[in-house]
């Protein structure tokens, strides 16, 4: 019997675990290697507060809409944005003729037959001081007939149950 | 003009400031121009005095109507009555300075008062009144009429202060051949020019010296809101509120129905016999309107509840009429084949809306409506489809529908 033979399995183990180690700190290495840019920017990031953060929320949203108001000739769903008018070629001349004395949503609002709109135009020129509109009349007659024509409602609309926001109400009992 | 209307817009800036986030921004004064504070975004949306929740119809002229639920409140906010301009509120208002003329063919003398004048020398009267105008609902007519598109919402109530008009008239004299008044207002034409008066109507002279008609300097004990009409203004219960003359300056009592804008045509006017949807009417055929029909509006709940069968739901809202007194307030839930009856306030004085709830149950889940439906003293009620089309689209008192879901 051999008594100096020595286990050496402990040994082959601390080996194993070493080297295992070693592997991971390379790769931890590599990752930070690979990483380090956006680390340091994170690290080097402002703080904000929730606070603060909402109000430069607040500010990109207004600022956004600003821009978006102010843009002439945004069309978004066929709607011209900063008069919520229907999109159309020949838009700017409904807009040039009707918009200096009252607001878009005066027209956007109604709806008539071309000869309803030319009722309409023979009025504002009898009573309200509106000039004759020459060749424009005809084009923005096309467009007010063809974009606000009436729609057969009947003697009484249906509620209109698409449009109606539900929401449940509990009434206490 | 235009440097008038920018400071306008900038006074009404600093108003809206304080209506919408209800208190007053130190320093706003300092805000440069074009600058807006955050979380204030659609500035153009705000109005002086107003509510965001209501809804603009139209922001040349002003015109903002009140959804139904937010009428709830048995006396309307003054942020949420609706607006109906027919052109631009002045832009300076010198309270100190301000004066109602009186005058006319039918008037004994000319003759002026300041508002100081006005609250000291005539007894000072507070009167509850309903103000509806003359076109609400008028989006619901077919063929379709033109205009401002109101739905239900230009109608409220609320406590008026002021003198008798009566009192003041009789104080300046009138003629034993007076027919009716007209009145002028401080508000400008929406193209701008001084030539032209944007409203100038008025009411029979029997009409002018009822009890409740009213030259009023307060609503619900503040000052009028700017856009209805501070500092001064007449307020007819009953008739179209058109008739309630805004930033009143001066009254002439006429031999002659008045003629003012807005008196003659086919504005505030409807058919003097019924026609047909869509009939061509001469002028001459449209006579001026002065009752307003009976009419009520359900407050409570906001259309579109979805609630449990085991709930019983509590409906409420107002009805109103030019007559004495609403007598009987019912409700549907079958589209009118049977009507059960609301509970119903008295009314506070004449012209002012009565109040009613009722307690619903419903015997099986599904899609419903409410309906409701007023009579007055007359006996007049609603009509459940819109009652007789004309031109202008005026007058719809169709009853009032809100939509339910039960599950």
């Amino acid at each position: 019997m051999d008594n100096r033979h020595i286990n050496t399995e402990p040994l082959w183990k601390l080996f194993i675990s070493l080297m295992g180690l070693l592997v991971v700190a390379c790769l931890v290495l590599f990752a930070y290697l690979c990483l380090q840019k956006p680390i340091k920017n994170y690290l080097n990031k402002p703080t904000y507060s929730h606070k603060q953060l909402e109000e430069m929320a607040r500010k990109r949203a207004i600022q956004r809409d600003k821009e978006r108001s102010e843009n002439w000739n945004l069309v978004e769903k066929g709607i011209h944005v900063k008069t919520g008018l229907k999109a159309d070629p020949n838009l700017q001349v409904v807009i040039g003729a009707c918009t200096s004395c009252h607001s878009a949503q005066l027209i956007s609002q109604n709806k008539a037959t071309r000869q309803g709109w030319k009722n309409m135009i023979v009025w504002m020129q009898q009573t309200q001081g509106l000039g004759d509109l020459g060749a424009n009349e005809g084009i923005i007659l096309d467009y007010l007939a063809k974009h606000y024509a009436p729609k057969e409602t009947g003697r009484r609309n249906n509620l209109d149950t698409e449009a109606i926001e539900w929401y449940i109400l509990n009434v206490e009992e | 003009m235009i440097n008038k209307r920018r400071t306008f817009i900038k006074q009404s800036l600093q108003a809206s400031l304080l209506a919408s986030i209800g208190a007053n921004v130190v320093f706003s004064k300092y805000l440069p121009e074009g600058i807006n504070l955050l979380g204030l975004d659609h500035e153009t949306k705000s109005f002086p005095g107003k509510s965001d929740l209501l809804t603009v119809l139209n922001d040349r002229p002003i015109n903002i109507e009140t959804p139904a639920h937010l009428l709830n409140d048995k006396l309307t906010p003054n942020n949420l009555f609706f607006v109906r301009n027919n052109g631009l509120p002045p832009t300076s208002i010198d309270v100190d300075n301000w004066t109602l003329e009186i005058s006319g063919e039918s008037a004994e003398q000319t003759k002026s008062y300041s508002l100081q004048e006005l609250k000291s020398r005539f007894e000072n009267v507070s009167y509850n009144l309903t103000l509806e105008c003359g076109g609400n609902g008028r989006s619901e007519f077919n063929p379709p009429a033109k205009g401002n598109q109101w739905t239900t919402g230009a109608v409220g109530c609320v406590k008026w202060t002021g003198v008798r008009l009566k009192d003041v008239l009789n104080d300046v004299g009138i003629r034993s051949n007076a027919v009716y008044i007209g009145y002028y207002g401080a508000d400008t034409h929406l193209s701008g020019s001084p030539d032209k008066t944007s409203i100038s109507r008025g009411v029979p002279i029997a009409k002018a010296l009822e009890n409740e008609s009213m030259i009023a300097w307060a609503m619900n004990d503040q000052d009028i809101p700017l856009l209805n009409g501070h500092p001064l203004r007449l307020v007819f219960g009953g008739y179209p509120a058109s008739c309630s003359g805004k930033w009143l300056t001066k009254i002439i009592i006429r031999d002659k129905v008045h003629d003012g804008q807005k008196m003659t045509g086919k504005a505030y006017r409807t058919p003097c016999s019924p026609v047909a949807p869509g009939a061509k009417v001469d002028d001459k055929d449209m006579c001026i309107i002065e009752d307003m029909p009976v009419k009520s509006l359900i407050t409570y709940p906001k259309t579109g509840a979805v609630i449990q069968q085991s709930q019983k739901l509590p409906i409420a809202g107002h009805a109103w009429t030019s007559s004495d007194n609403i007598t009987k307030m019912e409700y549907s839930i079958d589209f009118g084949m049977s009507w059960k009856p609301c509970v119903l306030s008295e009314s506070e004085n004449k012209y002012a809306w009565q109040h009613f709830e009722a307690e619903l149950t419903f015997p099986e889940p599904g899609y419903y409506e409410v309906w409701a439906r007023a009579t007055d003293t007359e006996g007049n009620t609603q009509a459940m489809l819109l009652p007789g089309w004309n031109p202008k689209g005026y007058l719809n008192n169709a009853c009032h529908r809100i939509a339910i879901k039960v599950q």
